[in-house]
């Protein structure tokens, strides 16, 4: 059986870097950052401001020139007074500070009045993520990416399947832990479309490092768009290449993990692969999706990513391409 | 008192050159291996275990620059995962339990018994029996690392990834029995330093005129006792869900995720004091020497110390402040941890007020202390930022904090503790160490710490988390992470040379007086090295500032025993001698019994059997550890 | 004793903690029989009276007496650990069944353990009484202070068979 290192070679060279986007606190395009930069702006000045104090009076302590008979009960008595004085003065700075971050804390809010939820549940090393139904809409499940309506609350449910994780997105909010046998929740609220990177910030284990999400913001119609696509089931494919793939995909231990939605593929250790082409990223913000991408990482995920939980299903190359074109063609 | 026949001999009969000749037969380590592995010399013990602490800082360091250079590039292979995360864990676990609580507790062994004036520390066999269960730990750590079974769970080994579940081997049970030794450690040399200074104190050094590095050790040591038996329980019960299936932790059987996280932080935050008040101590030591005058504000200084170690224990929260506990909850603790500002500041500011007063001598020690003074600080105000409920949730778990408590560790431990040793080197060693060379060392590890970690803020508010073996290139983190590993390079010369200074004065360097610094602690009343039994005669204190009140002539009470181990023992507040004490002789016993603790401890890593089996030999020593051998020490 | 007293309350607020997080306590079992655990109880705490006769008579340096006290707390401290043998099955639960056996066979088992300590020393102390060692102020020191230990180990027994015994009938 011929397999498919060769073709894998010159796809990893090939392949183009994931997506980057925005993930800086100091560059918050969601309401909760916003507010937190600006503490975070008041707070560091202020604590320039009083280190830079604290050098000044050590260099002048330092370098004085000294009198050589001062009165000294005098002299103590004063710096007994100015140290009285710099003590008060870093209790009314610190009580300043934690006002200014209560009232951080209060202007963000809870996610309570959000009118969506979204479900994002950690598991080593990846997201799965449930749209919950409401009313008639039924709800659907996806991996490693969210979409959210522009200047919306939306709430995320946050919850693990085996360790601790931690849902960090920086430009948009502050991050909150997905804790085993707990939910937690946490309020996202995008003022600026744009595509917005997150990842955890938990430390789960060998993949820690490669555990990213995306959350694109986008126009309210937008999003209602790319949510009613995301119900349907997966596209039946067109070309022949894709569906001998779909048949290969099947047949492989692929749909014993994952489920693609319309075909019987219904396994659940794996993310939800009903629309991974429509996806851009994949394996949590490791790769571009791209057919050469997506080739690389069926070919040999444990070498893009050890340690993972996806082994390596020997195909011939054949078999690889044509998953990899039916993997794309589930947009 | 007047008996004075040769079975009760006492100092009082004695001159001085005859005085040091008995005593000296009375307390010297006897040579050889056996002495050497015998001894109950808080001195050599205190040695010992600075110097092993030190091989760990230096093994430690190396590990970082391990890390260090991974990190360099966007996605680096020269270490993989599984690597990645056991050095990280082994720096941390090694740098915290290993390095700066032994190496703080190691200086106290060494110097609080020679700062109190007295003959020997409390319970010299459990001092022994410390050193060998902190060694054993030590070495369970490193050797499993070896063998590529060190721990990779991170330095507070959260569970469920720590659990039976997700850490399959036997890695994280060696994180958790490797605790153990190190708490067994940490709790007798706690209880020996109280019982020194509460009940050793050379006659009239009353509460008020305790040193203040005497003062931190003690409050250091209330906060070991009061802080460590959270760990102890937390890791026990870590091993048992590994071990026996107990579901402490397991959510789907009525246990708690975050119960770890609540019992480590309990220990986890005193644990950040309990390194950091000793070295404000020496901080208060090195500037009272180096400014010729007492350090302002005693009193304040004290209190401080106290208010520290009981806001400590009320602290813990800020590390889970995104794991989704109650908001009013959490910010109570921001408010507690903020607080914690105001006797960090009070101290600041009693220390510039001394310099301000006093007339700065700038010896190495002194630029060591200065440097602590720019870093710590930036640390301190990092840590009230990150105290900021809303502030953290942005950089928890990133390079900023790990900037903040490398700030805090290295700017606020490990700076004081480098100017210690070149304060302390010469009472040690009987030799001074290089000055010039202590200026460079001084130079290099100052700039390669700052440019180090000062860029660690930047990448963590852009975005880049802890523990991670690498990032992607398209992140915008590549640069400052070069600078950061060139750097540490600086920072890793810096280190070299001060171990090549500490090795070559410690061979070679120029003798060194008794009180080199002019200092006016009790220390540097007796010869440098001291002799075995430290003082001929127990000094009397008249206040603060012994020897700068009498220079030339310490008034001194008599009236121990020289032909068997004996001191003196005082009143709690007032220091008013009560009794004469025996002091316990040299014993292999409490090698033993370590070396029985240890094989059960590390046995109990593969069977719960182990802990009754493992039980009668530990029963076996400790009963030969104190049974009596007929010797004066065990009869009077 | 500072720290097993720090350590011993510790493991009341975890046992404390998991109850306030269960939906319901005990977590699937009934309540702990009462007769075996309230007889180590009633035990000792009648053990602290032949215990405090035994340190007065140490303080006093009697040798004779300290010998026959000694005795007698050797087998005082052998007698609980009897009752404790059926203490373990009056709970009703494993320690690997659910979070609440767990806690409850640790809070005993950390008790049996202390209780054990003691014992062995109040064994070794009779021996070396007995012996030539006997005679001698310090051993007359180390026998107060295994008497203050015991007060200790049955002191701190009480607020532990409360919550092991009676919070789980709340
Ligand atoms: C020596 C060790 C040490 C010291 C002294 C400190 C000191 C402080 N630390 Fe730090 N800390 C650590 C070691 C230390 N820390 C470690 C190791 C961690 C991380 C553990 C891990 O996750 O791995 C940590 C993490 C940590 C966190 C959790 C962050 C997170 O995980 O997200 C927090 C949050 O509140 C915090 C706060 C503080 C505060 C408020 C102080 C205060 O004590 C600081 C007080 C000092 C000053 C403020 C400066 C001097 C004062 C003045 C000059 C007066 C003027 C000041 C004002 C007006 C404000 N620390
Ligand atoms: C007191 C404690 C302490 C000290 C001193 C240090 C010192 C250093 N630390 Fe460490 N660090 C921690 C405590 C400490 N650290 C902790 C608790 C963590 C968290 C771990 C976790 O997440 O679980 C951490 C994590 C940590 C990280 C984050 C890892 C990650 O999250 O992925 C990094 C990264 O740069 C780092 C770097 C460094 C560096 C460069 C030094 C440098 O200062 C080291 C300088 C020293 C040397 C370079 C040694 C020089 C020695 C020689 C040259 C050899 C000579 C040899 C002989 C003579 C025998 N540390
Ligand atoms: C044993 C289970 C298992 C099998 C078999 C398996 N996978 Fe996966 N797969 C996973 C897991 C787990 C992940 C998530 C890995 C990660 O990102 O950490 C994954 C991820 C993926 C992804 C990326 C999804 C995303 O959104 O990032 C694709 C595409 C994929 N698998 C395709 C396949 C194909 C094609 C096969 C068969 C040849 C296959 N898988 C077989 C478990 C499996
Ligand atoms: Cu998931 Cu880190
Ligand atoms: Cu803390």
């Amino acid at each position: 059986m011929r397999t498919a290192r060769p073709l894998l070679l010159s796809v990893i060279i090939a392949v183009a870097p994931g997506c980057s986007g925005n993930q800086s606190a100091l560059n918050p395009h969601g309401a909760p950052a916003i507010h937190v930069e600006h503490l975070i702006i008041g707070t560091v000045a202020a604590c320039t401001a009083v280190w830079i104090l604290v050098m000044v009076i050590l260099g002048l302590a330092l370098l004085r020139r000294r009198r050589a008979a001062a009165d000294s009960a005098k002299s103590e008595a004063r710096l007994t007074m100015t140290v009285v004085a710099a003590v008060v003065a870093t209790g009314v700075i610190i009580a300043g500070l934690t006002i200014a971050s209560f009232y951080t804390t209060r202007s963000i809010g809870g996610p309570e009045s959000a009118a969506l939820t979204i479900t994002v549940r950690g598991q080593q090393w990846w997201w799965q993520i449930f749209y919950a139904s409401s009313g008639a809409t039924p709800g659907f499940q996806t991996a490693n990416e969210i979409h959210i309506p522009l200047g919306e609350d939306v709430n995320i449910r946050l919850e693990s399947a085996d360790v601790i994780h931690s849902f960090w997105v920086p430009s948009l909010a502050g991050k909150q832990d997905l804790v085993p046998g707990r939910s937690n929740s946490l309020l996202l609220r995008a003022e600026k479309p744009g595509v917005y990177r997150g990842q955890c910030a938990e430390f789960c284990g060998l993949q820690h490092s490669h555990m990213a999400i995306v959350v694109i913001a986008e126009a309210p119609v937008d999003y209602e768009r790319w949510a009613a696509a995301q119900r349907g089931d997966a596209m039946v494919p067109a070309d022949p290449d894709a569906a001998a793939g779909q048949a290969a995909f099947l047949a492989k231990p692929c749909a014993a993990c994952h489920t693609v939605r319309g075909t019987p593929a219904n396994g659940t250790t794996g993310p939800d692969l009903t629309h991974i082409g429509a996806r851009q990223t994949i394996g949590a913000g490791l790769l571009e999706t791209t057919r050469g991408s997506l080739a690389a990482w069926i070919a040999d995920p444990q070498t893009l990513k050890p340690g993972n939980n996806m082994p390596m299903v020997p195909l011939t190359s054949v078999e690889l391409q044509n998953i990899s074109a039916y993997m794309e063609s589930l947009k | 008192m007047t008996r004075e026949d040769d079975s009760e001999l006492r100092d009082t009969a004695l001159e001085a050159t005859e005085l040091d000749r008995r005593l000296t037969a009375t307390w010297a380590t006897p040579p050889g291996l056996w002495g050497a592995l015998s001894t109950v010399d808080h001195k050599i013990i205190g040695r010992r275990y600075i110097t092993t602490a030190v091989v760990f800082l230096a093994l430690g360091g190396l590990l970082s620059l391990l890390m260090r250079l991974q990190l360099a590039q966007p996605e680096a292979r020269f270490i993989g995962p599984d690597r990645y995360n056991q050095i990280f864990s082994i720096h941390g676990t090694n740098m915290m339990f290993l390095f700066a609580v032994p190496v703080m507790q190691a200086m106290a062994v060494y110097l609080v018994p020679l700062m109190v004036g007295t003959r020997s520390i409390a319970f010299p066999r459990l001092n022994a029996f410390s050193y060998w269960m902190y060694l054993a730990g030590g070495l369970l750590l490193w050797i499993a690392f070896m063998l590529d079974a060190g721990p990779d769970v991170g330095w507070f080994a959260y569970v469920p990834l720590s659990g039976p579940e997700y850490a399959a081997g036997k890695r994280a049970d060696i994180w958790a029995q490797m605790i153990t030794f190190t708490e067994v450690s940490a709790l007798a040399v706690a209880v020996e330093i109280v019982v020194t200074v509460f009940k050793q104190r050379a006659p009239g050094m009353s509460l008020d005129r305790i040193p203040l590095f005497v003062w931190s050790m003690l409050v250091t040591s209330f906060l070991v006792i009061l802080a460590m038996p959270a760990i102890m329980i937390a890791s026990t019960a870590l091993i048992l869900d590994r071990l026996v299936e107990t579901h402490f932790f397991n959510p789907a059987e009525g246990g708690d995720v975050l119960l770890w996280q609540h019992l480590f932080w309990f220990f986890g935050h005193p644990e950040v004091y309990i390194i950091f008040l000793p070295a404000v101590g020496m901080v208060s030591t090195i500037v009272a020497t180096f400014t010729r005058r007492p350090v302002f504000g005693y009193l304040g200084m004290v209190m401080a110390l106290i208010s520290t170690g009981v806001l400590a224990l009320g602290l813990w929260v800020h590390h889970m402040f995104v794991a989704g506990l109650p908001r009013l909850g959490e910010s109570f603790f921001t408010a507690s941890s903020m607080a914690i500002a105001i006797p960090a500041g009070l101290q600041i500011f009693c220390w510039l007020a001394t310099i301000w007063a006093g007339r700065p001598i700038f010896k190495t020690p002194f630029l060591f202390v200065i440097g602590f003074m720019v870093i710590f600080v930036i640390g301190g105000l990092t840590g009230v930022m990150v105290a900021s409920v809303p502030f953290d949730t942005q950089v928890h778990d990133t390079y900023f904090v790990v900037a903040h408590f490398h700030y805090v560790l290295v700017g606020g431990a490990v700076f004081p503790l480098l100017g210690a040793i070149y304060y302390w080197f010469p009472k040690f060693t009987g030799r001074m160490m290089s000055e010039t060379l202590g200026r460079w060392v001084f130079g290099l590890i100052f700039a390669g710490f700052n440019l180090t970690f000062f860029p660690m803020h930047i990448l963590g508010l852009r975005g880049m988390p802890r523990r991670i073996y690498t990032y992607q290139p398209e992140m915008p983190w590549s640069g400052l992470n070069m600078l950061i590993s060139l750097s540490a390079i600086i920072l890793a010369v810096g280190f070299l040379l001060f171990f090549i200074d500490a090795i070559r004065s410690g061979r070679s360097g120029a003798p060194a007086p008794s009180n080199p610094w002019g200092a006016s602690t009790l220390e540097w009343a007796t010869s440098s090295p001291p002799p075995p039994y430290n003082f001929a005669r127990t000094p009397v204190v008249g206040s603060l500032e012994p020897l700068s009140d009498n220079p030339d002539m310490l008034p001194v009470a008599a009236g121990l025993r020289v032909d068997c181990r004996e001191l003196l023992v005082t009143s709690v507040v007032e220091a008013i001698p009560e009794a004469r004490e025996p002091s316990s002789g040299d014993s292999i016993w409490p090698l033993w019994a370590a070396l029985a603790t240890t094989a059960t401890l590390i046995w109990s890593i593969f069977t719960p059997w182990a802990v009754v089996w493992g039980s009668i030999p530990v029963a076996i020593a400790l009963i030969g550890w104190f049974w009596p051998k007929g010797t004066s020490e065990d009869d009077s | 004793m500072l720290i097993e007293g720090t350590g011993f309350a510790l493991s009341i607020v975890v046992y404390l903690y998991l109850m306030s997080l269960a939906p319901s306590w005990p977590l699937n079992a009934a309540p702990p029989d009462l007769l075996a655990g309230t007889s180590l109880t009633a035990l000792l705490v009648a053990s602290l009276v032949p215990n405090l006769f035994l340190a007065r008579w140490a303080r006093n340096q009697n040798l004779l007496k300290v010998r026959v006290g000694l005795i007698v707390m050797s087998l005082l401290g052998i007698a609980p650990l009897i009752l404790r043998a059926f203490e373990f099955p009056a709970m009703h639960i494993k320690w690997d069944q659910n979070a609440y056996g767990s806690i409850v066979w640790v809070m005993l088992g950390l008790h049996t353990t202390h209780i054990l300590t003691d014992l062995i020393e109040t064994l070794v102390l009779t021996c070396l009484m007995f012996s030539r060692h006997g005679d001698n102020g310090r051993r007359f020191g180390d026998v107060s202070d295994n008497a203050m230990y015991w007060n200790f180990v049955v002191v701190t027994w009480l607020p532990m068979y409360a919550c092991l015994y009676w919070v789980p009938r709340l």
